[in-house]
Order: structure tokens, then C-alpha cells, then sequence
């Protein structure tokens, strides 16, 4: 497999790539091993790089959006809230940034409401209703996930990153594997890195994460949040519920 | 003890004296029956692959597959009997009555078994099931959606001949239906293949990035009631268990309603997005086999295997007991001062195609003997070497219905396909390659 060293032609970069694009991995593009990443499908040796460019693409592009899933979204356990905080610190560090979670993976009927959540099964729907020009995916099962970002790679012209607990994706322009809490903060700190030498300056109350229009409106018409005062606690306040995801509503959905 | 005896006299109702005294029961030592399953140790799978020393044994394939269960830390087995497979899954029940499998039922028939399968592994566990023949056919709409619900699992495919006529011989045209379920297919030679081939598989098929079934597939009879020598561990240690939460899907939660045994259907959920999801998970299924290459050149040291093949004359590509006969074709052709090389198929799917461009890149004449009327591995070999090889293809001998392949039919073939002379057994349709006879196409034609 091609390492960016080589300098060839990028393989896996933002689209529209077509109706029906092969996917990565029968465009030849490989997982990393454990300390690499892959950059526009290409193998780099070290992932350190690929968040640098994760970084850059976020703080540059319109509408950049964090896409947590369900494991850093609910509670499961002690290790999925440290992680979810440690999400919160990456957020923390991109001026304007949108969060749109991933809840669960059932498509939205009868359609989606893309200021409110994304959706595996029509994840282009969200991109497009926000105008969303760079994202990361943290927490989303892999399956779902790359799903996601062959539609999003297919149809949209949206730069994706997977910061991914397992081998990464493929699909996404920008990957890296094995992201534990540590490695979460390590991606906190490179993007606080890469923001400072850009000289871009986060709002002096905190309040750097922009809501969407539906988020708006149920925080009472607030425009800007800080995702530092969001920080979960185990078996507290942020369930389901708390998102308008209720048992009666998921048994609506059937 | 005397004392207690003469104070002790009893009487019949009658009032005589009982002079007998039953003798004392044996002090009765109640044998665990898992007590060897519960010392079982849990080694990583490198250390049982790779490091732990192994013993030569004299066993059948079914009693093979046993052993490699008895080893693989497996959840649950569910059993339908079907020749030659019936043996293998009762044994399995031998292993279930000594601990080493924690559950293990007869399910209603094939279909009932392999959806069952379908809804353990979606809960978690590691499962193993076992068919043959016309009953992976009966059983291969629960088999085929395996794949699109992401779900490991273990599935022994002991091929048999496909109804009808009705007939419970060897023969491996099943495999051609298995080939583009999206699952993992490995085609076992011998009874070795089929312990290794197994344990391996359950490694492979819960990888995250692979989260998929495998199918390990092996000539019937010829591997599973024969018996051959296989290097075995120790009883002693066992693969690690089964990391569902691992896995590229959540599993399956019971305890929050709605639970579903199948992944939630964009087809009947969505409209004009329907279409679009249903592609890209095809083509994640496909991804997720590519990405069990690197597993299968890692714990099988690759898709396939070469011997021989420097400067050979021509090249033999088998799979199966196809490949046990060709290595015999191998030396007799050797001692008739041919040289031949022979490429062993491990991995059906994912196919070894880059592997056989290289291989074959300038043989001038391939034979692929098989077990089967249609030959699905020559067509494998032709679609994938298309373009990098000028080699002349054979697609045969073919034996079927049963019959078995004598050796000298393959090495016909090699003979006939160096020299040009005309084969007795494979018909022209069924030879590919610019190198083709054409003298021979006419005198076949003017024969027929």
C-alpha cells in the first residue's frame, strides 16, 4: 500500500465522488497498524500528522462538525464518560464548532430533522441541511460508521475524519485507531496546538460550540454553549430522555 | 464394627431373626463431568496458533472438528443431522455433555439451525454449527443474510452431492452457492486443515474489522470419515473468549425494548435513501472480507500455498481434497520427468488474486482439478489471472456424483496440455488461454 511519503495521487478525498463510488477498500485502501494513520487513503506512519491535518480542516472549514455516537453518547460505563469528557475537550478547542450527535442507528421515519441528530442510513441529509464542510466521527460502532462516511464520501463534498477505538476506516479521508481517553486528550492537544499557531482565539466566556437551530430553540433561543459546562456524570442527567429519546418514542419508531 | 453388628439384629415382620446384613455401600465419589473443561486455561490465540506444542494424533476429520471446538472456547452448537455432517455435530454433543460447549440443542431442521445461529451470535456468543449438502441449501437464506447482520460465527460445510437424484456422496458444488454470500470461505484439504482451518476461524470471523461469518468448508468422506494424522495442543488450554462488545455492530440488548433480531431495515424505513443504504452495506459486507486478508496471511500464513514451482513446466491450482490428489499427481508427473508446481487454495473468499497473478504471471500451462460438474474454482482462477497470465487453462478433470479422482486423471491432463494431445476427459469448451491447440479444436470437432 502507498504511504503519503511516496507522495501519489490522494485516493479517498471529499466528494462528491459519484452516484455509486467504489468503496476504499476495493479502491485498495488498507487499515493502519497501531501509531499510523491513513491521510486521504494513503498509509502515514505517523498519526500524529493526521490529527495535525484532522485540525486544520476543522478549524478552516464552514459548519465544522463534531458526530459523537452512541458509545461516548450514553453512559454505559466509566470508560465511556471519560471518553465522552474527553470528546468535550476536543470540542473545546474549535471556534463555532456544531455537535450533532448519533444516537442510535435506526433510520429516522418519516424523515430527519438534520439540526437535530445524523443518521447512518441517510447521513448526506445532515450534511447537506447544515452545509457542513468538515466533521469528525468519534464513538459510532464501526459498521455504522462506515456506512456513513461512504454515503457522505459519495454524495457530499464533506471532509471526513473517523477518530476511531478500533483498526479506523478507511472511508474516511482522515483516520486514526486505538482512541482510548488518552489518545482522545492527545487529539484535544494537537488541536489546541495547530489552533494556536493559526492564531484563531477561542471566546473569552468558553461558549466556542455554536447550537444548531433545533438545539437553539430547546436552550431557550441560546446560540452558543460551553461544551466544558456539558461534562457527563455516570448515571446522571444525560439520558436518553434528556435528548427527546424516551422508551415511549423509541417504541414509536418500532 | 462387630459390637455395632451384634446390637444391631433385626427382624421380618414375622419376628425372625435377619441374619444377613446388607454389605456397606461403597463410599460413592460423584466425578464432575466438566471437571477437565472447568481446568481449561485461556492462552492468546498467537500462543495457541504459533507456540504451543503439539501432539501427533491418528483421528477422523469429524473427530478433528471436535478437537479444535474442544479448544476454541465455543458458546453454543446447534446440531441438525445431515450425512456426512452427522458424526461431527454428535461428537459436538460429546463435548457439550463434558463442559467444553455451554450450550448445545438439536434445532427443527436447517433453516430453524442456522436462524438460530443468526440470533446467538446477534446476542453475543461464539457459535458452531455444522451442514452438508442439501441442507446448506435448505439452511442458505439464514446463511446468505449472516453477512449483512455482521455476525460471527463458525459454520462447517462438510460437502455432499445436492439433491437429486437423491445420493449422500462427495462432491463440493455447494460451495459455488456459498461463494457470494459476503461471507468467509476456507476450503479445508485434510483433516489437519480442518482442526487449524476452524479454531483459526473463529479468531478471524471476530476481528472488528471483520465482524463476519466463515464458512469452513471440506470434501465429505474424504475428510470427515477418513482419518488422518493431525497436530494437536493440548487439551489443557483454550482460545480466548468472544469480545462481543467488540464488534463492528452493537449486539444484541434484550433488556431494552425494542429488541430486534435483525438489523434495522432501511428498505422498509426510509424512501428515496433506501436504495442508496442497501449499496453501501453490500459494500461494507465486501470491505469487511477484504479486510480479513491481512488475519488469514497472518494466523494461516496465507490464502494459499506454493510448492514446487520454480521452473515448473505447469502449475496445478486445487482446493480440497483436489489439492491432497494433486500433490500425488505432483510426484508421479516428477517421475516421469515433468516438473509441476502446486498452488493450494486456502481461502476461496477472500480469493487469493493478487497472489495467483504473481504466481502465475509466466506459467504456460494451469490445471485445476475438482470435485464438482461446474467448476467454480477454474472460473476463480480465470477471472482473477485474466490479463496477467498467457497460461493455458484446463479447467479439470472434473469427477462428481461422488466418484472419486484418480491421480492419473490429473496427471492426463498435465501430459495432454504439454504436448497437445488430446484430452479424454476434459472437453475443448473447458480450455482456456491463447495457447490453445487449434489442431486439436478440429480434430475434437470432426470426433464428435
Amino acid at each position: 500500500m502507498k504511504t503519503t511519503e511516496q507522495k501519489p495521487e490522494r485516493i479517498i478525498v471529499p466528494g462528491p465522488a459519484g452516484f455509486h463510488p467504489p468503496s476504499a477498500a476495493q479502491l485498495g485502501v488498507m487499515l493502519p497498524d497501531p501509531g499510523q494513520g491513513l491521510m486521504y487513503g494513503l498509509l502515514e506512519p505517523n498519526e500524529d500528522l493526521v490529527i495535525e491535518e484532522m485540525a486544520r480542516k476543522m478549524l478552516t472549514s464552514p459548519n465544522a462538525t463534531l458526530f459523537p455516537g452512541p458509545m461516548v453518547l450514553w453512559a454505559w460505563n466509566e470508560h465511556a464518560v471519560e471518553k465522552a469528557k474527553a470528546v468535550l475537550e476536543i470540542a473545546a478547542q474549535i471556534p463555532d464548532v456544531l455537535i450533532i450527535p448519533m444516537p442510535d442507528y435506526r433510520p429516522k421515519y418519516p424523515k430527519i430533522d438534520p439540526e437535530e441528530v445524523i443518521n447512518p442510513n441517510h447521513p448526506n441529509l445532515t450534511i447537506w441541511g447544515n452545509k457542513i464542510e468538515a466533521c469528525i466521527f468519534i464513538g459510532v460502532h464501526c459498521h455504522y460508521a462506515n456506512l456513513t462516511l461512504k454515503m457522505i464520501r459519495a454524495g457530499t463534498n464533506c471532509c471526513t475524519s473517523a477518530i476511531c477505538a478500533e483498526q479506523g476506516h478507511e472511508d474516511a479521508m482522515l483516520t486514526v485507531r486505538d482512541s482510548d481517553t488518552a489518545k482522545l486528550k492527545k487529539v484535544a492537544q494537537i488541536f489546541k496546538r495547530v489552533r494556536e499557531s493559526m492564531g484563531l482565539k477561542l471566546p473569552a466566556n468558553g461558549e466556542n460550540v455554536r447550537f444548531t437551530g433545533t438545539q437553539s430553540k430547546v436552550h431557550g433561543g441560546k446560540t452558543h454553549t460551553n461544551p466544558l459546562v456539558f461534562m457527563p456524570t455516570p448515571g446522571g442527567t444525560a439520558g436518553a430522555a434528556a435528548f427527546g429519546h424516551s422508551p415511549e418514542q423509541m417504541k414509536r419508531e418500532g | 464394627m462387630s459390637e455395632s453388628l451384634d446390637t444391631a439384629v433385626k427382624t421380618n415382620p414375622q419376628g425372625d431373626p435377619i441374619t444377613s446384613v446388607a454389605a456397606p455401600k461403597p463410599t460413592e465419589v460423584k466425578k464432575d463431568p466438566h471437571a477437565e473443561a472447568k481446568k481449561q486455561r485461556v492462552v492468546t490465540p498467537e500462543y495457541m496458533f504459533f507456540e504451543a506444542k503439539r501432539t501427533k494424533e491418528f483421528i477422523t476429520g469429524s473427530e478433528a472438528a471436535k478437537e479444535a471446538v474442544r479448544r476454541s472456547n465455543v458458546d453454543l452448537s446447534i446440531a441438525y443431522p445431515i450425512t456426512p455432517q452427522s458424526e461431527t455435530m454428535q461428537l459436538i454433543g460429546v463435548l457439550y455433555g463434558e463442559g467444553y460447549v455451554k450450550e448445545y440443542y438439536r434445532g427443527e431442521e436447517e433453516y430453524g439451525v442456522m436462524s438460530a445461529i443468526a440470533g446467538a451470535s446477534r446476542a453475543g456468543v461464539r457459535c458452531f454449527t455444522a451442514t452438508a449438502g442439501p441442507g446448506t441449501l435448505r439452511g442458505i437464506e439464514p446463511i446468505a443474510s449472516w453477512p449483512g447482520h455482521r455476525l460471527p460465527a463458525v459454520c462447517m460445510f462438510t460437502c455432499r452431492v445436492v439433491n437429486a437424484p437423491l445420493a449422500i456422496q462427495p462432491d463440493n458444488i455447494e460451495v459455488s452457492y456459498l461463494l457470494n454470500c459476503g461471507m468467509i470461505v476456507f476450503h479445508a484439504e485434510n483433516q489437519q486443515d480442518m482442526f487449524d482451518f476452524i479454531m483459526k476461524a473463529f479468531i478471524i470471523s471476530e476481528m472488528n474489522d471483520v465482524t463476519l461469518p466463515v464458512g469452513v468448508c471440506c470434501d465429505g468422506f474424504f475428510v470427515t470419515h477418513a482419518r488422518g494424522y493431525v497436530h494437536m495442543q493440548e487439551k489443557g488450554i483454550k482460545l480466548p473468549p468472544r469480545e462481543a462488545w467488540r464488534g463492528a455492530v452493537p449486539v444484541l440488548d434484550a433488556e431494552n425494548p425494542p429488541a430486534r433480531l435483525s438489523r434495522d431495515a432501511p428498505v422498509q424505513k426510509s424512501n428515496f435513501m433506501a436504495y442508496n443504504i442497501h449499496a453501501v452495506w453490500q459494500q461494507e459486507v465486501w470491505a469487511a472480507v477484504e479486510r480479513s486478508r491481512k488475519y488469514i496471511n497472518k494466523f494461516m500464513g496465507g490464502l494459499c500455498s506454493a510448492e514446487n514451482m520454480e521452473n515448473a513446466d505447469a502449475v496445478i491450482i486445487a482446493s480440497g481434497s483436489a489439492a491432497a490428489q494433486s500433490r500425488e499427481a505432483v510426484r508421479l508427473c516428477a517421475d516421469k520427468g515433468i516438473k509441476v508446481g502446486l498452488i493450494k487454495v486456502r481461502s476461496l473468499r477472500p480469493f487469493p488474486t493478487e497472489e495467483l497473478r504473481q504466481l502465475c504471471k509466466n506459467t504456460k500451462l494451469i490445471v485445476i482439478p475438482e470435485f464438482n460438474y461446474v467448476g467454480w474454482l477454474a472460473r476463480e482462477v480465470a477471472t482473477a489471472i485474466y490479463g496477467h497470465s498467457k497460461a493455458k487453462i484446463i479447467a479439470g478433470p472434473h469427477v462428481y456424483g461422488g466418484q472419486s479422482m484418480p491421480v492419473e486423471l490429473i496427471v492426463d491432463e498435465v501430459e495432454s496440455g504439454l504436448t497437445g494431445k488430446k484430452s479424454t476427459n476434459v472437453p475443448l469448451s473447458a480450455i482456456m488461454g491463447t495457447d490453445v491447440d487449434q489442431g486439436a479444436v478440429s480434430h475434437f470437432m470432426q470426433n464428435i
